[in-house]
């Protein structure tokens, strides 16, 4: 019902627009292809450079680069990496979300601001601050070398600081849905007498499974792909703590193109797949709110 | 506003706001604060000194001037992307709107090789505009160009949905008034876009002012040419020199969390805005 009626409403807009409120056909067209022209220098001709410059040496160089056991061992440590970051910051993004969404408090705008703060943060300094805690200088260096633990130049740095990087992304998700979502159903529940968890399990996590699925995507997209932070932390060495990104500099730096380029085509492909992802999340979560508009109505 | 009143009944505020303010108090907040603790063993004079030396200015230069080269770039043409992705149909706009969130997706690493390898004199691009004089890769321009990729969604992101429930009725009775097309944009259209513009303008700012990995594959890293502020980070502390990487970090992160609180306020605009407007 709800579609036929905002398809009624599309079609009147069109109408009206057709009329006094439109651009011209010259104008129309000229502006498209302005835009076009500027995607295609700043995105589309970089993102088919990537493909072509990997494919440049032939099929078999390409697959010998990806092949390669510093290459795998970067591919595992990246998995590696989102693996133990991605849970992390998706038990905090519900937990904030629940929080903020869910209860009143004091200083809950400030709170919202802090969780954003990484995202205000450049990554080298996001790299930076874990080299002062655990580095051989900082706070815990000593006590780190005394007990034979390694942080930075090591795999714990590289996760933490895959961690602060994407640390807003879930939460930022879930707290405006949460908001819209209200807490009725919640409250229902705890009336017919569930627990906590099972209203957290069978009430709230279905109601915020798409705006989940959106941020553990982007989430996993930008842990696979740091650069900067990771590249402070890591102290590059082969086979030991590159990860793909990093990986790809080595390489690039050492005139290994084809090589350099192998890789980062992985990591283009797992972009577009995202962006894919991405979109089938926005057209599902569209359907299930258009669904469920006669409910909060 | 009497509801929120009403003793709230939900369980798990405390385990949920503990468990919050501690993780965040343990990645984020602590973290950060090393940064600021660290400065203290140097004297204001020497801090001073660290940020104000000629190669670390020239850099600040660089970051913030090709930052907001880029942002109005991005401001210009994503106000006109998002225009025809919301006003106009044209085959492949499905593929265009999606993949214009590559710049989120796509690593920076991987961002950088690729503009390098179009922008270099040999590349696709370059060759085309070196016979010109112009030379991308390699230049401070060659930074202008990752970091408009770097911040071309968020401009097209922030203006979009506004453009989407913008009413065809203003623009309409804007018509019958005798106003042209030219006069509705300006006068009646742009006015609502404005605080969405500005705030897409600032993320793209704010984003590429902290930005590493793309830049410095195609920027040449030239000390007082082409060299950003993140990059002298790294290279001080490569050279061991904690506390002087730590002095101009500290520089950028009063910086960033001005720009952070900046763009708060004008996301609050805007949504005032928009909702005053229904």
């Amino acid at each position: 019902m709800s579609t036929t009626v905002s398809q009624l409403a599309h079609y009147n807009a069109k109408v009206a627009r057709s009329r006094a409120t439109s651009e011209p056909a010259w104008v129309r067209w000229s502006l498209i292809i302005i835009a076009l022209l500027f995607l295609s220098l700043f995105l589309f001709i970089p993102l088919a450079a990537v493909f072509t410059e990997a494919l440049r040496k032939g099929f078999e160089t390409y697959i010998a680069a990806l092949v390669e056991p510093d290459a795998l061992s970067a591919i595992k440590l990246t998995l590696i990496a989102a693996a133990i970051s991605l849970p992390l910051n998706l038990v905090f993004g519900v937990a904030a979300a629940w929080a903020i969404a869910k209860f009143e408090f004091k200083g809950k705008s400030i709170l919202i601001t802090l969780i954003d703060l990484p995202f205000a943060v450049s990554p080298v300094i996001a790299g930076l601050i874990y080299v002062l805690i655990f580095g051989l200088q900082g706070w815990f260096g000593e006590w780190l070398i005394d007990h034979d633990l390694k942080v930075i130049f090591a795999i714990p740095g590289i996760v933490l600081a895959t961690i602060f990087v994407t640390f807003p992304f879930i939460a930022r998700e879930l707290i405006p849905l949460m908001q819209a979502q209200g807490k009725e159903e919640e409250e229902a529940g705890l009336v017919l007498g569930a627990s906590g968890w099972q209203i957290l399990w069978h009430i709230t996590l279905p109601n915020i499974k798409w705006g989940l699925l959106y941020g553990v995507i982007l989430t996993n997209a930008r842990a696979m792909g740091e650069f900067g932070a990771v590249s402070v932390v890591s102290g590059h060495i082969r086979g030991m703590t590159n990860t793909m990104p990093l990986h790809v500099e080595i390489l690039y730096n050492e005139y290994n193109y084809a090589a350099a380029f192998a890789v980062a085509s992985l990591l283009a492909f797992l972009a577009l797949v995202t962006l894919a992802l991405k979109s089938y999340i926005e057209w599902q979560s569209a359907h299930s709110v258009i669904a469920a508009k006669p409910v909060d109505e | 506003m009497a509801k929120h009143k009403q003793k709230n009944v939900l369980p798990g505020f405390n385990l949920s706001l503990g468990y919050t303010l501690l993780y965040l108090s343990l990645i984020v907040l602590i973290p950060l604060s090393a940064a600021f603790f660290k400065t203290t063993e140097l004297t204001f004079a020497e801090f001073w000194h660290t940020v104000t030396t000629p190669r670390v200015v020239a850099s600040y230069k660089l970051t913030f001037g090709a930052s907001l080269f880029a942002a109005i770039i991005n401001a210009i043409f994503g106000l006109l992307t998002a225009w025809v992705l919301t006003r106009y149909t044209f085959p492949g706009k499905k593929l265009v709107d999606a993949l214009v969130d590559l710049p989120f997706a796509l690593p920076t690493a991987v961002a950088g090789i690729a503009l390098t390898a179009v922008y270099a004199t040999n590349g696709w691009l370059g060759s085309i505009l070196e016979p010109h004089g112009i030379k991308v890769a390699f230049t401070p321009l060659g930074v202008v160009v990752a970091l408009t990729f770097i911040g071309l969604p968020f401009v097209v992101r922030t203006v979009q949905p506004v453009l989407e429930d913008l009413e065809a009725e203003t623009e309409e009775a804007a018509a019958s008034l005798g106003a042209n097309r030219w006069q509705t944009f300006r006068r009646v259209i742009l006015p609502a876009l404005w605080p969405a513009l500005l705030t897409g303008f600032a993320l793209a700012f704010a984003r590429a002012v902290g930005e590493y990995g793309s830049v410095i594959f195609i920027a040449g890293n030239m000390p007082m040419v082409s060299e950003i502020t993140p990059l002298i980070i790294i290279t001080k502390l490569e050279q061991y020199d904690y506390t002087g990487a730590t002095a101009v970090a500290v520089v950028m992160l009063v910086i960033s969390f001005l720009l952070l609180f900046a763009i708060n306020g004008l996301q609050w605009w805007s949504s005032r805005r928009n909702s005053a407007s229904r």
